[in-house]
C-alpha cells in the first residue's frame, strides 16, 4: 500500500508559540488513521493544516507534506481550491454550527458539486438527493430544502458528511464527527463512516474519544502537547499501550470495570469507606411538566417521574437530549414548578413555600452545571464567588475566609486560588470551584447536571474522583445527570433511564446495565462504543 | 408564513398607535403654544384683523368648542388626510408637503443607495485583511462619520463645484445637481454602517460554517458573498432606524446648503415662520415613514433569517435584537 497522505516533521506555530511540534504520520489508501488527543494537543490544527486552512497568523513548516504525490507546502490558493472538497473532504464537528444556518442543507451539498463537477444545475439537484439518501437522510428531496435547525442533530451531521463525500474525494478528514451527538445517533454516524471507509476511501479521524476511534481506526496516533507520543495499529495501541500517557488516558475512561476504583491514579490518603445510604433527602412523586411550544401546542417535557434519593447515595439520570433529564433536575431543585405530582427535599415540599422559606430550603439542595465558566461572574475572583455563596448560607463575615479555604481544600485546591478569576483557571479547576461553591451551604443534596461532559477525559477522571471523595467525607447525596453511560455506571448507585420525558427503567446500576429490562435501555447500551481492554 | 402574517398585523396595530400619538402631540402643541390660534391663522402677530374676521375664523375652525370636541375634530381631520392650511403659504399642508416630497425622496433614495453600496463594498474588501487595509478603512470611516455634514457639504462644494467645476453648486433638477448633495448626505452614514458591517463580517468569518465552506473548495470572495454577507446584514438592518433618521435629519441641512427643493427646506422655512401646521404635518409624515420602515425591516428580517419565521411575533423581534 502506498501512502496517500504523508506528513513528516510538521511544525505549526501561532505568534511564536508552537502548537504542533514535529508531527509525522501517513494515511494509506483505504486506511483509517485516528489522531487522538485531549484539548490543546494540536490535533485539530494538524487536520486543518492538511487542507491549507491552518488559520490567520500561523507559521507552518514541514519536512514533508504531500498528498497523492503532490507537495502541499508550495500549493497555490487556486490549486488548494481544487483539492479541498474535491480530493480531500472535511467534516467538522457539530453540524449545527458547521452548516450555514441561513441556507438550506441541499445548497451546501450542491455547492461542492458546482465547484468540483461539471454537472448541470438540474443534475446537481438530483445528485444532492441521491447523496442525502446515500448517507441515510430520509425524504432527501424535502430535507434538501430545509434549514439546518429544522433537522435533528443526527440528520445534520449526515448532511454535513454528504457535503464532504459529494465530489468523491479520496481522503476524508473528520474532526470530532460525533462529539455533539447522542449515543444512539453517534453509533449510526460511526456506521456511516465505516461504510464510507469500506468504499476504499481513506479516512483520518480526529477525536478525543478513544472508544469512538476503536470502532473505526486501523491505526491510532496519540497526540499530547503538539507531539505524537505513540502510534501504531489500533489493536496494539488500545490494548497494549506503550506510552505512559496512552495508558493513563485509557485508565481514565469511566466504565463498568472502573466502578469503585479511582480513575485518576491511586489516592494519596487512606480512603474513607462509602457511607451507608441514610434518610430520604429527595422524594419526587409523579412529577409532570408541560411546556408550550412556539406553535402554542403544549408538550410534556416530563411525565409521571417518581424517585427517591437517600443521604450518601448517588442516583443517576441517563437519557439522550430532549429526554427530560434537565427538567427533572429543575423540578427537584424547585426551579420549575411541576404541573402534577409533588417534590420534597428533606421532608419539605417546594409547593406552597414562601420566598424566605424557599430560600432556606434551597441551601439543602445545590447544583453544579456543565459549563462552570458560564455560571460564574467573569469579573469575580474565586474569593468573591465563595464569599457570596457563604453569605447566602448565613456564614458570618469573619468566618468566611476560613471556610473558603476549607472548601477549596475539600475540592483539591488551596488558598492560592482565592485571588484567581474563573477565566484564568483550567476547565477542571473551574469545575472544582463550582463544586466548592455548591458545597458552601453544606447541602444535603448536590444536583450535578452533566458535570464532566465539557471536560477532557483525564480531567473528567479527576473530577469524578473528587465527587466520590467529597461524598465519602461529607455524606452528601448526588443526583447525577449524564448522557454518558460509562460515567453513570462508574459514579452511580442507582439509575433512572429516561426517554421522551418518562422513566422507562430504574434500579441498581449493575442490574440495569447487566440485565436491562426495557428495550430502550438495551438499545442505549448496545450503542456505546466500547474498548475491550486486555 | 403564519408567523409573518401575525407579525405584520401586530406591527400595523402598533404603527397606528404611534401615528395616533403623533397626531395627539400635534394637537397638544397647537393648543398649548402661547398666542391666539385664530390670530395665527389670519396672518400672525403683524396682521391686524378686525374683531369680525377673528370671530368668523373662530366659528369656521370651531375654536369656540370645548377642547375634547376640538381634539376629536382634529383626529377626524387627520384621518381624512386634512392636515390644515399653512399659515405662511396659505395652501393646504398636504399640498405643500406633496410638492416638496418628490425632491427629498430622490435625494434620500440616492443617498441610501450610495451609503449602502459604499459600506458593503468597503466592508467586504477590508474585513479580516491585512492590518493596514483594515486600519485605513476604519480610520477613514471614523473621520467621515465624525465630520459635521454641513462642513462635509462645504468641502464637497469647494472641491468639486467651485474648484473642479464638475457639478453645479445649487439646483434640484437633473442627475448632475443630485451628486454632491447625495454624497454629503450618504458619506457620514456610510462611515457608520461600514464600521458595523465590517465588525459583523469579521465575527461571521470566524464561524465554523465559514471554515466548512472553505474546506469544500470555496474561494475567499465566494465565501464572503455567499455565506458571510447575509449574516452580516442583520445588524445593518437593525440599524435602519438610525440611518433613516439620519437621512431625514440630514436632508434639512443638505437641502439648505445646496439650496435644493424639498421637505427639509420646507420644514426649515416653516419653523422660522412659526408655521405650525406645516411643522406638524412633517412630524406626522416622519412618524408615518418610521412606522412603514419598521414594518419593512421586520419583514426583511424574515427574508434574511428564515429561522425567525417559525417564531411568534413578539419573540421574533427579541430573537433578532438578541443576536444583533
Amino acid at each position: 500500500m502506498t501512502a496517500l497522505l504523508k506528513v513528516e516533521d510538521l511544525r505549526v506555530a501561532f505568534g511564536g508559540t508552537a502548537v504542533v511540534d514535529g508531527v509525522g504520520f501517513e494515511v494509506r489508501r483505504g486506511e483509517c488513521l485516528a489522531l487522538v488527543g485531549e484539548s490543546g494537543s494540536g490535533k485539530s490544527v494538524t487536520a486543518r493544516t492538511l487542507v491549507g486552512l491552518t488559520g490567520d497568523g500561523a507559521a507552518v513548516e514541514a519536512g514533508e507534506l504531500s498528498f497523492a504525490g503532490r507537495d502541499l507546502r508550495r500549493m497555490r490558493e487556486r490549486a488548494w481550491r481544487r483539492i479541498r472538497g474535491g480530493r480531500i473532504g472535511f467534516v467538522l464537528q457539530d453540524a449545527l454550527v458547521s452548516l450555514d444556518p441561513l441556507r438550506p442543507v441541499g445548497r451546501e451539498v450542491a455547492e461542492v458539486l458546482a465547484a468540483h463537477t461539471g454537472l448541470s444545475r438540474a443534475a446537481r439537484t438530483a445528485r444532492v438527493a441521491e447523496l442525502l439518501a446515500e448517507v441515510g437522510v430520509p425524504e432527501p428531496e424535502l430535507r434538501a430544502r430545509q434549514l439546518p435547525h429544522e433537522l435533528s442533530g443526527g440528520l445534520r451531521q449526515r448532511a454535513l458528511i454528504a457535503t464532504a463525500i459529494a465530489a468523491e474525494p479520496e481522503l476524508i478528514i473528520a474532526d470530532e464527527p460525533t462529539t455533539a451527538l447522542d449515543v444512539t445517533i453517534q453509533a449510526q454516524v460511526l456506521d456511516l463512516l465505516a461504510r464510507i471507509k469500506s468504499e476504499d476511501r481513506s479516512l483520518l479521524i480526529i477525536s478525543h474519544d478513544l472508544a469512538v476511534v476503536a470502532r473505526l481506526a486501523d491505526r491510532v496516533a496519540v497526540m499530547k502537547d503538539g507531539r505524537i507520543v505513540e502510534q501504531g495499529p489500533a489493536d496494539r495501541v488500545l490494548r497494549a499501550p506503550e506510552h505512559a500517557y496512552t495508558r493513563a488516558l485509557l485508565a481514565a475512561i469511566p466504565a463498568e470495570h472502573t466502578k469503585g476504583t479511582r480513575l485518576s491514579g491511586p489516592a494519596e490518603a487512606v480512603r474513607l469507606a462509602r457511607p451507608e445510604p441514610g434518610d430520604v433527602v429527595v422524594r419526587v412523586d409523579g412529577a409532570g411538566k408541560s411546556f408550550r411550544g412556539p406553535d402554542g401546542v403544549a408538550r410534556a417535557a416530563v411525565r409521571d417521574v417518581s424517585f427517591t434519593l437517600r443521604a450518601g447515595e448517588t442516583v443517576g439520570i441517563v437519557g439522550e437530549s430532549g429526554s427530560g433529564k434537565t427538567t427533572t433536575a429543575r423540578i427537584a431543585l424547585g426551579l420549575t414548578e411541576p404541573d402534577t405530582g409533588s417534590v420534597e427535599v428533606r421532608g419539605r415540599a417546594w409547593a406552597g413555600l414562601g420566598r424566605a422559606e424557599a430560600r432556606t430550603l434551597r441551601r439543602d439542595i445545590q447544583v453544579v452545571y456543565q459549563d462552570p465558566l458560564a455560571s460564574f461572574d467573569p469579573r469575580y475572583t474565586v474569593d468573591k464567588v465563595l464569599a457570596e455563596a457563604l453569605a447566602v448560607a448565613g456564614v458570618p463575615r469573619e468566618r468566611r475566609r476560613e471556610r473558603s479555604v476549607e472548601l477549596l481544600e475539600l475540592v483539591g485546591l488551596d488558598e492560592r486560588h482565592l485571588r484567581r478569576r474563573p477565566l484564568h483557571l483550567s476547565g477542571g479547576q473551574r469545575q472544582r470551584v463550582a463544586i466548592a461553591r455548591a458545597l458552601a451551604p453544606e447541602p444535603a443534596v448536590l444536583v450535578c447536571d452533566e458535570p464532566v461532559s465539557a471536560l477532557d477525559v483525564s480531567v473528567q477522571a479527576q473530577v469524578l474522583d473528587l465527587l466520590d471523595d467529597v461524598q465519602r467525607r461529607t455524606g452528601v447525596a448526588y443526583l447525577f445527570i449524564s448522557h454518558d453511560l460509562g460515567v453513570i455506571y462508574h459514579a452511580c448507585d442507582r439509575v433512572l433511564v429516561m426517554k421522551d420525558g418518562q422513566v422507562v427503567e430504574q434500579g441498581p446500576v449493575e442490574r440495569v446495565f447487566r440485565e436491562p429490562e426495557h428495550h430502550y435501555t438495551r438499545e442505549l447500551i448496545a450503542a456505546i462504543p466500547r474498548l475491550t481492554t486486555a | 408564513m403564519h408567523g409573518a402574517l401575525r407579525l405584520v398585523g401586530w406591527r400595523l396595530l402598533t404603527g397606528l398607535g404611534v401615528l395616533w400619538g403623533a397626531a395627539t402631540l400635534a394637537f397638544l402643541v397647537l393648543h398649548l403654544t402661547p398666542g391666539d390660534q385664530a390670530q395665527a391663522i389670519v396672518g400672525g402677530e403683524n396682521a391686524a384683523p378686525t374683531p369680525e374676521v377673528i370671530a368668523q375664523v373662530t366659528r369656521e375652525y370651531r375654536l369656540d368648542e370645548p377642547w375634547y370636541v376640538q381634539y376629536l375634530l382634529h383626529l377626524g381631520r387627520v384621518v381624512r388626510g386634512d392636515l390644515g392650511t399653512s399659515y405662511r403659504l396659505h395652501t393646504p399642508v398636504t399640498q405643500a408637503i406633496g410638492e416638496q416630497a418628490g425632491a427629498t425622496l430622490e435625494l434620500a433614495a440616492a443617498a441610501a443607495v450610495v451609503a449602502l453600496a459604499l459600506s458593503v463594498v468597503v466592508a467586504l474588501a477590508s474585513a479580516k485583511r491585512r492590518r493596514w487595509v483594515r486600519g485605513l478603512a476604519s480610520g477613514s470611516e471614523l473621520v467621515i462619520a465624525s465630520i459635521p455634514s454641513f462642513w462635509l457639504g462645504i468641502l464637497l462644494l469647494t472641491v468639486f463645484s467651485f474648484g473642479l467645476r464638475l457639478f453645479p453648486a445649487t439646483g434640484s433638477h437633473g442627475f448632475q445637481s443630485l451628486v454632491l448633495p447625495a454624497l454629503a448626505l450618504a458619506l457620514p452614514i456610510a462611515g457608520v454602517l461600514g464600521h458595523v458591517l465590517r465588525e459583523a463580517l469579521e465575527e461571521v468569518l470566524e464561524e465554523p460554517f465559514v471554515i466548512s465552506a472553505r474546506t469544500r473548495g470555496q474561494g475567499d470572495m465566494a465565501v464572503r458573498l455567499r455565506h458571510a454577507l447575509r449574516h452580516a446584514l442583520v445588524p445593518l438592518i437593525t440599524m435602519t432606524g438610525y440611518w433613516v433618521g439620519a437621512l431625514l435629519g440630514g436632508a434639512v441641512i443638505t437641502e439648505t446648503l445646496f439650496t435644493r427643493q424639498g421637505i427639509g427646506r420646507l420644514l426649515l422655512g416653516a419653523v422660522n415662520a412659526k408655521d405650525l401646521p406645516v411643522v406638524l404635518g412633517v412630524v406626522l409624515l416622519s412618524a408615518g415613514i418610521y412606522v412603514l420602515v419598521n414594518l419593512l425591516v421586520d419583514l426583511l428580517y424574515l427574508v434574511i433569517d428564515p429561522r425567525l419565521r417559525d417564531a411568534p411575533a413578539p419573540a421574533a423581534r427579541t430573537a433578532v435584537e438578541g443576536s444583533a
